[in-house]
């Protein structure tokens, strides 16, 4: 077995890879030097389709994608074999992400809210997330800011939006977070292909029951003291959502504050936070092996953006919540101030268990023990956006 | 032969070095280099302009022969230096930020 790190920086891509003992590490990059990478992801069916989100301010939204695990990429549709294809004439449209209006939808949405209260035309910014399907690896959905849920069925030619999720009727409540309106993730359901579960910043969490054609917010039990209604149906900064594959009713939120589960699919939240020393933070996710453990990070407060006390702790539930114990071996005990985004989690599925997080300060960490103990893989990097992780055969 | 320069981002993305030359046919505007531009790049549509209303991204500007073009009509045309190719058609990303 094989183990490929897949890291998204503020300028550049990096690949790390080692072997199953996964002591050595072969760092490639960056990859797209410069840009923004969201995020990147590997097909569950093929590990060398690789998709990624490079973004800029500047030039807009690429998406780019590799079949060679991470060698070679190419803006899908533009390869230099369908440049040549005498049929195939580029169309040009792997970057263009335009949401739907069209009369069919039922309900064009024009405006969400905005951080004064007004309503705001939704724009259209980057991707922030993709996910690719677990069955077709020319299958991807992209979380969207403004939040919106596109997906390609074309290996990333072309992407259109799945208008029901942005057409409910709670839209226009949406508001931004601090880090613009994005929906950051998409879990689809192992078990129940017509059911997934997305989470936007600040509206909550969403689930669908049809496969993307309606939505509903899935909120319940949330509570958020800076909304003028802390228990409102959307309005909840969710960071996070993590699920373990064997359980996909039992989600695991990392919500702005407080960390929440649920075991009815989001019908009902309850905290689970107890003795972390914060519960804010940004990433949650899920031992490969034991769906009852789970991992945090927290962070002090929703305006310093640093570990507590300036020591970077992962903190492990082995319990589902509420009891957390502290991981510190191997990671700075003292005069740390990064931070850990949301997307910049991951685990593999070696046995003992791995588990992965990047850093805005640019280390990668991983620790191939469950978290007992850390060892840096990479240092130094530009600050990391997202990790994920692949586990090949 | 019309000669273009790409701020650097665009050239790695288009996997260029230095200046683009390209062919076009009938009048030499803004919109018509950036057309033979993006037919030969089409990984470069959706930079320079947005994808549906063909407007400049607000932080691409667009520059010949010491005038800022930015503002002009697309279908305006472009000096007789850059439609004989003795100027490059400049664009330019905006010093910001990052």
């Amino acid at each position: 077995m094989n183990i490929r790190v897949l890291v998204g920086t503020r300028k550049g891509a990096f690949i790390l890879t080692s072997d199953g003992a996964r002591k050595r590490w072969k760092v490639s990059g960056p990859h797209f030097a410069g840009w923004e990478i969201y995020h990147m992801k590997g097909s569950p069916v093929d590990p060398e389709r690789i998709y990624a989100s490079q973004t800029s301010g500047w030039f807009g939204q690429i998406i780019q994608r590799s079949d060679d695990g991470g060698k070679t990429w190419n803006t899908p549709g533009s390869s230099a074999e369908e440049l040549k294809s005498p049929d195939g004439s580029p169309t040009g449209e792997s970057n263009k992400f335009v949401y739907d209006t069209s009369a069919e939808t039922g309900k064009p949405l024009t405006t969400h809210q905005w951080y004064d209260g007004t309503q705001h035309p939704w724009e259209f910014k980057r991707v922030w997330h993709l996910e690719p399907s677990p069955d077709d690896p020319d299958t991807v959905y992209a979380g969207v800011e403004d939040a919106a849920l596109f997906r390609t069925t074309d290996g990333g030619k072309s992407w259109h939006e799945l208008p029901g999720l942005r057409g409910s009727d709670s839209g226009p409540k949406w508001q931004p977070g601090a880090g613009g309106m994005c929906l950051h993730t998409i879990l689809l359901d192992p078990k129940n292909p017509q059911r997934m579960f997305i989470a936007i910043s600040a509206a909550g969490a969403f689930r669908t029951d049809d496969a993307g054609k309606t939505w509903r917010p899935i909120n319940r039990g949330l509570h958020s003291q800076y909304i003028p209604d802390p228990a409102a149906e959307v309005g909840h900064c969710v960071h996070r959502i993590a699920m373990h594959p064997s359980r996909p009713n039992t989600l695991f939120m990392q919500k702005h504050w407080d960390v929440m589960r649920t075991d009815d699919a989001g019908d009902a939240w309850r905290e689970v936070s107890d003795n972390l020393p914060s519960d804010f933070g940004f990433p949650i996710d899920v031992h490969a092996h034991e769906p009852e453990t789970i991992y945090v990070v927290p962070i002090k407060s929703d305006s310093e953006h640093y570990p507590p006390k300036g020591r970077l702790r992962v903190y492990r539930s082995r319990t589902g919540g509420n009891e957390w114990e502290a991981l510190t071996k191997g990671l700075p005990q003292r005069n740390c101030y990064v931070n850990v985004l949301r997307d910049a989690m991951s685990v593999d599925s070696l046995e003992p268990c791995g588990i992965y997080f990047g850093t805005t300060g640019g280390q990668v960490y991983a620790s191939t023990n469950a978290g007992d103990s850390w060892k840096p893989i990479v240092r130094d990097l530009p600050g990391v956006l997202s990790v994920e992780v692949q586990t090949l055969p | 032969m019309i000669r273009v320069v790409l701020p650097p981002h665009l050239r790695t993305l288009a996997r260029v070095d230095g200046e683009v030359e390209l062919e076009v046919a009938g009048a030499v505007t803004q919109r018509s280099v950036l057309d033979a531009l993006e037919t030969c790049y089409p990984m470069l549509r959706g930079t320079m302009r947005d994808h549906v209303s063909q407007l400049r991204r607000p932080l691409v500007r667009f520059f010949a022969c010491g005038e800022d073009l930015s503002h002009e009509p697309p279908d305006a045309a472009l000096p007789d230096a850059i439609a004989q190719g003795s100027e490059p058609f400049l664009v330019i990303g905006a010093i910001a930020g990052g």
